[in-house]
C-alpha cells in the first residue's frame, strides 16, 4: 500500500480553501441519517461531537471518565496560540506556520501545519463566543503573552488554566447538543475494540465501566480523539487513565501508527520524590523567564547537598554552574524545551543531580526577587509557588525550586491523510491521538490549538466528504463482523481475569516504564534500544503468565481496566523501540547518541529522514511493517536549529 | 509513617455498605494521599482482597473527578482537591477515615465512587451560549472590561467536583450551579439567554434532589477553588428576575 496523504495541489496558502470547495457536501436533510461515533471527549473530541451535532448528524460521544468534562485537556496551563496578529508585532499565518515547521525540526507535513496556522484566527473567535473567559487588557480587549521562547505575543491564555476554560467551553457546546437530543453520552464507557467491515470503519465494542457489560454500537464513521500514549512511561504528567488502547486497538485492526518514537520531555515538573510516586507534576514552562537554572560546579559538593550536609543556599556563586547560560549564550535558560531537558539529564549523569535521588537541578529566584522584589515575583508566578509548596512542603521564596523533565506530550499517533482520516476508511484520528502537525517537537501552546482546530474546523469539512459517499443507510449491527469483535474482547477479559498470577498490574507498568524511560527516554543508543526490546518482550510474557487481577468483570473494577491497558502500553513500548531504532538520526524530541554535532546538539539526516515513518500491524508476536511517507519542502528551507 | 485507615465499603448500589479497617505502614510524609491509598491497594490484592476503589484522574488538582470525605471533610484537612493532598498533613499513628461524598443526587456506585451525573445534567439544562461553530464575530468585537472578565474567570474555575455539596448539611448545589449562572451572566456573550438559563438550571437542579440553600458558608470554606458563595447571593438575584418577568408561564 501506498501512503496517499491527499495533500491539496496547489500553492499552500489556497489549499484549504480548495480542498473545502472540492469536498463533497450531504444534503441537510440527509444529514440525520448518519451516525457518527466520537471517542473522547477532550479539545479534539468534544469540539467534533459538538459541530458535527450542530450540522445534524447523529453523535455518539463516548468517555472512560465520569464526565465528559474531566478530560485530561483540562490541565493544560500555558495557553492557546493563534495567528491574530492583534499585538502588531508581525505575527502572521505564514509565521505561525513556519515557527511550527521550524520547532517540530522539519519532521511535519506543511500542508497540514499550514491549516493549523490559518484555522487558528477562528478558534479564538469562538471559544470567546461561547463565553471562555480569556485574560483582557484595561480596554476589554484580548491579551496575549509571548510563550515558549516565541518572538511574537500570539499566545491567548486565562490565568494559568486555558486548558481547562478551553475544555469547559467545547464541553458546554457539547452539553447543549446533548439537551438537543443530537448527541448521545457514554461516561464511563470505554472503547475495546473498532469494527471494521469490507474494510471500513463501522462501529465499535465498548465496556461499562459500571457494569462491565460488552456493548456494540455501529456508524457511518468513527472518531477516535482518545489523546496521547505518554503514560507508556508510566510516569508522565498524563491523567492516571490516559491511554493508548483506543489507538492501539485501532492500529491492530488496519490503522498504521506514525513516528511512535516521537515523545515530548518538558523539562520543568516536579522531580520524584521516591518509589510511590503516581504521576509527575508539570510547572509551567514560564517560569524559565526569570528562574536561573543550575547545579553545582562539583559532583563532590552535589554529594554533600544530597546527604544534606550543605544547603543550596550555603554554595557559593563561584561554585554554581548555571550551565544552560554557560552552553547557549544567547538563548540562555529559554532554550527550547528538548535541549533544556537533555541537558538536565547530562548534569544528572554526571553525578552533579541535587535531591535525594540525584535526579533533580535548581531553578533558582534567588536574582529575580533581589532584582525585581518578591511582589512582582509574587504577581508572575504565585499560583506556581504555592502548588510547589504544597507538593513538596518547600518555600521556593526561600530555598531554590527543584525541577527534572518529565514526558508529557507525544508527538508520534496514529498515522492520518489530510482529511485526519487514517488507513481505514471511516476511522479517523483528532488531537494528539493522530501524528499530523507537530512533527518532532511541538511548541508550547500548541496542542490547545491543534486539538480544537481538529474537532472544529477541519473535521466538519472531512467527514461530510466521506459520508457522502457512503449510501445514508442503517450500519446493520446484525453484521457478524460485530460479533466477532465483541467476542474476542469477552475471550480477552475472560482470559485476564483467569491468570491469577502473583504480580499487581502496577508492577508491570512501572517496570515498562522504566525501560522506556531509561532507553527510549531523553537520549537513545542502538544498543540500549535493543537490550529495550529484548526486556519488553519478556515482560510482555510475564504479564500473560503472571498478572494479578481480582473481582469479575460485572462490577466496577479498576484492576481491570488498567490492565487492558497496560497490555496494550507493552505491545506499543516495542514499536516505540523500534521505530527509535530505525530513525538513525536525531530531530527534536529524538535524541540518537550516535548521530550529534560536535558541540552535542541534535543532528538530523535530511537526505535519508524526511519521512514520516508509519508502522503496519502484521500479526502477533512479528515485526511490524514500515512505510515511509516522504515529506517535501516547498516553502520552508532546512536549517540546523541553533540556540548558542 | 503508620496510620489506622477507615474506609467505607460498599460493593455497589443496592449494597448497604459499611467500614472496614485497614493498618498501612511505610507511609512517607511526601506521598499524596490518593498514593498512600496506591499502596493499601498494592497490599490488598497482594493478599487478594478487593482493592478499594475510588475515583482519581489528574492527579494535579483540576479535572475535579477526586473526591473523599477525610476525617469529615471534603478533600480532607486543606482547602485543596485530595490529589494535591499530602502525607505531611497527618501525623504518625493517626486513624483517617474516608468516606465517599454523601448526597441523595450523588448516589454511591463502588467503595468511595458516587455517580455526579447530575452536575453534568444541570449545565445541560442551559449552562452553555447558544452558539454554533462558526459564523461568530471577531474575538476582539466583543470587548469585556477587565474587571467583569476577572470576576467571570472566578466563577468558572469551578472544577465540578462536588465538595459543595457534600460540605453542605442540606446537600445544596447552589455554588456549583450558581458558578455557571455567574461567569455567563457577567459576561455579555450571555446576555442573550440569561433569563431563561438561570430558570432552566435551578429547575434542574432542584429536579435532582438537591437541597436549599441556608447560607451556612461551609460550601465557600471548602471549595478547592476558592468559589465565592457571592456567586449564590448573584444566582438569587438572576433567578428571581427571570422569574417575575418570566415569559413562560
Amino acid at each position: 500500500m501506498i501512503l496517499d496523504s491527499k495533500i491539496p495541489a496547489g500553492p499552500l496558502a489556497e489549499k484549504w480553501t480548495k480542498h473545502k470547495f472540492n469536498s463533497k457536501l450531504v444534503n441537510p436533510a440527509n444529514k440525520r441519517k448518519y451516525d457518527v461515533i466520537v471517542v473522547g471527549t477532550g479539545l479534539a473530541g468534544a469540539s467534533a461531537a459538538a459541530s458535527l451535532a450542530e450540522l445534524g448528524y447523529n453523535v455518539k460521544a463516548f468517555c472512560f471518565q465520569d464526565s465528559p468534562r474531566r478530560a485530561h485537556s483540562i490541565a493544560a496551563q500555558g495557553g492557546i496560540n493563534a495567528a491574530k496578529n492583534y499585538q502588531n508585532d508581525g505575527d502572521s499565518v505564514f509565521r505561525l506556520f513556519y515557527d511550527t515547521i521550524k520547532g517540530g525540526d522539519y519532521r511535519a507535513r506543511e500542508a497540514n501545519v499550514y491549516r493549523l496556522a490559518e484555522v487558528s484566527v477562528k478558534i479564538i473567535d469562538q471559544c470567546v463566543a461561547q463565553g471562555v473567559p480569556f485574560a483582557r487588557e484595561y480596554g476589554g480587549l484580548l491579551a496575549n503573552r509571548s510563550f515558549g521562547g516565541a518572538q511574537v505575543s500570539r499566545t491567548f491564555y486565562a490565568r494559568g488554566q486555558t486548558g481547562q476554560q478551553l475544555l469547559l467551553g467545547a464541553y458546554s457546546a457539547l452539553s447543549r447538543q446533548v439537551a438537543n437530543g443530537k448527541v448521545k453520552l457514554y461516561p464511563r464507557t470505554e472503547m475495546m475494540d473498532v469494527v471494521v467491515i469490507d474494510g471500513h470503519a463501522r462501529g465499535i465494542v465498548t465496556r461499562n465501566l459500571i457494569t462491565g457489560a460488552v456493548e456494540t454500537h455501529a456508524a457511518h464513521a468513527v472518531l477516535l480523539c482518545t489523546g496521547g500514549y505518554g503514560n507508556v512511561f508510566f510516569l508522565s504528567t498524563n491523567a492516571m487513565g490516559s491511554n493508548v488502547t483506543a489507538a492501539w486497538r485501532a492500529h491492530k485492526r488496519g490503522a498504521y501508527f506514525a513516528n511512535p518514537c516521537f515523545t515530548q520531555i518538558h523539562p520543568t515538573c516536579i522531580p520524584v520524590s521516591g518509589d510511590h510516586q503516581s504521576k509527575l507534576t508539570l510547572m509551567s514552562e514560564s517560569l524559565r523567564n526569570d528562574g536561573r537554572v543550575w547545579v553545582p560546579a562539583t559532583k563532590e559538593t552535589a554529594e554533600k547537598l544530597r546527604k544534606g550536609q550543605i544547603k543550596a543556599n550555603d554554595i557559593k556563586e563561584e561554585d554554581r554552574d548555571y550551565f544552560l547560560e554557560r552552553k547557549y549564550p544567547s538563548f540562555g535558560n529559554l532554550v527550547p524545551r528538548d535541549v533544556a531537558s537533555r541537558n538536565a539529564k547530562y548534569v544528572c549523569d554526571e553525578g552533579r543531580g541535587v535531591n535525594e535521588t540525584g535526579e533533580a537541578v535548581f531553578l533558582d529566584f534567588r536574582d529575580a526577587i533581589k532584582r525585581d522584589g518578591r511582589n512582582i515575583i509574587e504577581q508572575k508566578y504565585g499560583n506556581l509557588f504555592d502548588m510547589y509548596k504544597q507538593i513538596t512542603g518547600e518555600d521556593p521564596y526561600q530555598v531554590p525550586m527543584m525541577i527534572y523533565p518529565a514526558v508529557h506530550y507525544t508527538m508520534g499517533g496514529l498515522w492520518v491523510d489530510y482529511n485526519l482520516m487514517t488507513t481505514v476508511p471511516g476511522l479517523y484520528a483528532l488531537g494528539e491521538a493522530n501524528f499530523s502537525d507537530h512533527g518532532a517537537n511541538r511548541l508550547g501552546a500548541s496542542a490547545l490549538m491543534q486539538g480544537l482546530a481538529d474537532g472544529y474546523f477541519v473535521i466538519p469539512y472531512t467527514v461530510g466528504d466521506y459520508l457522502a459517499q457512503v449510501p445514508p443507510k442503517k450500519v446493520d449491527e446484525n453484521h457478524p463482523e460485530f460479533a466477532k469483535a465483541k467476542e474476542e474482547v469477552q475471550n480477552r477479559i475472560k482470559t485476564i481475569l483467569s491468570i491469577n498470577g502473583s504480580k499487581t498490574v502496577d508492577y508491570f507498568h512501572k517496570k515498562l516504564g522504566k525501560i522506556m524511560w531509561n532507553e527510549c527516554g531523553m537520549a537513545r543508543t542502538a544498543e540500549g534500544l535493543k537490550k529495550a526490546k529484548a526486556e519488553i518482550q519478556a515482560l510482555k510474557a510475564d504479564f500473560w503468565k503472571d498478572v494479578k487481577v481480582l473481582g469479575t468483570n460485572e462490577e466496577l473494577n479498576q484492576s481491570l481496566e488498567k490492565a487492558h491497558r497496560v497490555a496494550d502500553f507493552l505491545e506499543l513500548g516495542e514499536l516505540m523501540v523500534d521505530d527509535a531504532l530505525n530513525r538513525e538520526e536525531s530531530c527534536g524530541g529524538h535524541f540518537r547518541e550516535e548521530f550529534q554535532t560536535p558541540e552535542g546538539e541534535a543532528l538530523r539526516d535530511d537526505e535519508n529522514f524526511a519521512y514520516v515513518a508509519a508502522w503496519k500491524y502484521v500479526g502477533e508476536g512479528t515485526q511490524e511493517e514500515l512505510y515511509k511517507e516522504p515529506l517535501e519542502f516547498e516553502n520552508v528551507k532546512l536549517t540546523q536549529r541553533s540556540y548558542k | 509513617m503508620k496510620l489506622t485507615l477507615k474506609i467505607w465499603r460498599q460493593k455497589n448500589n443496592s449494597d448497604k455498605g459499611g467500614f472496614a479497617t485497614y493498618p498501612v505502614d511505610g507511609i512517607s510524609k511526601d506521598m499524596s494521599f490518593l498514593e498512600m491509598l496506591d499502596v493499601l491497594n498494592d497490599q490488598l490484592t497482594e493478599k487478594g482482597e478487593d482493592p478499594v476503589h475510588f475515583d482519581h484522574d489528574c492527579r494535579e488538582g483540576i479535572c475535579g473527578m477526586c473526591s473523599l470525605y477525610i476525617n469529615g471533610k471534603p478533600h480532607g484537612p486543606l482547602q485543596t482537591t485530595t490529589c494535591q493532598l499530602h502525607m505531611r498533613s497527618f501525623n504518625d499513628g493517626e486513624t483517617i477515615t474516608i468516606e465517599p461524598w454523601r448526597a441523595k443526587a450523588f448516589p454511591v456506585v463502588k467503595d468511595l465512587v458516587v455517580d455526579r451525573s447530575a452536575f453534568d445534567r444541570i449545565i445541560q439544562a442551559g449552562g452553555y451560549v447558544s452558539v454554533n461553530t462558526g459564523g461568530v464575530p471577531d474575538a476582539n468585537e466583543i470587548p469585556v472590561p477587565k474587571t467583569v472578565a476577572d470576576l467571570a474567570m472566578d466563577a468558572a474555575q469551578c472544577i465540578g467536583c462536588g465538595a459543595c455539596v457534600a460540605a453542605c448539611k442540606n446537600a445544596s448545589a447552589m455554588l456549583f450551579t450558581s458558578a455557571k449562572i455567574s461567569q455567563l451572566a457577567l459576561l455579555p456573550q450571555g446576555q442573550v439567554e440569561r433569563k431563561t438559563r438561570a430558570e432552566k438550571m435551578v429547575a434542574q437542579m432542584d429536579a435532582e434532589g438537591f437541597g436549599a440553600c441556608t447560607n451556612t458558608g461551609a460550601c465557600e470554606a471548602e471549595c478547592p477553588k476558592g468559589i465565592s458563595i457571592t456567586n449564590i447571593a448573584r444566582m438569587n438575584r438572576e433567578y428571581f428576575s427571570a422569574v417575575v418577568s418570566s415569559e413562560s408561564l
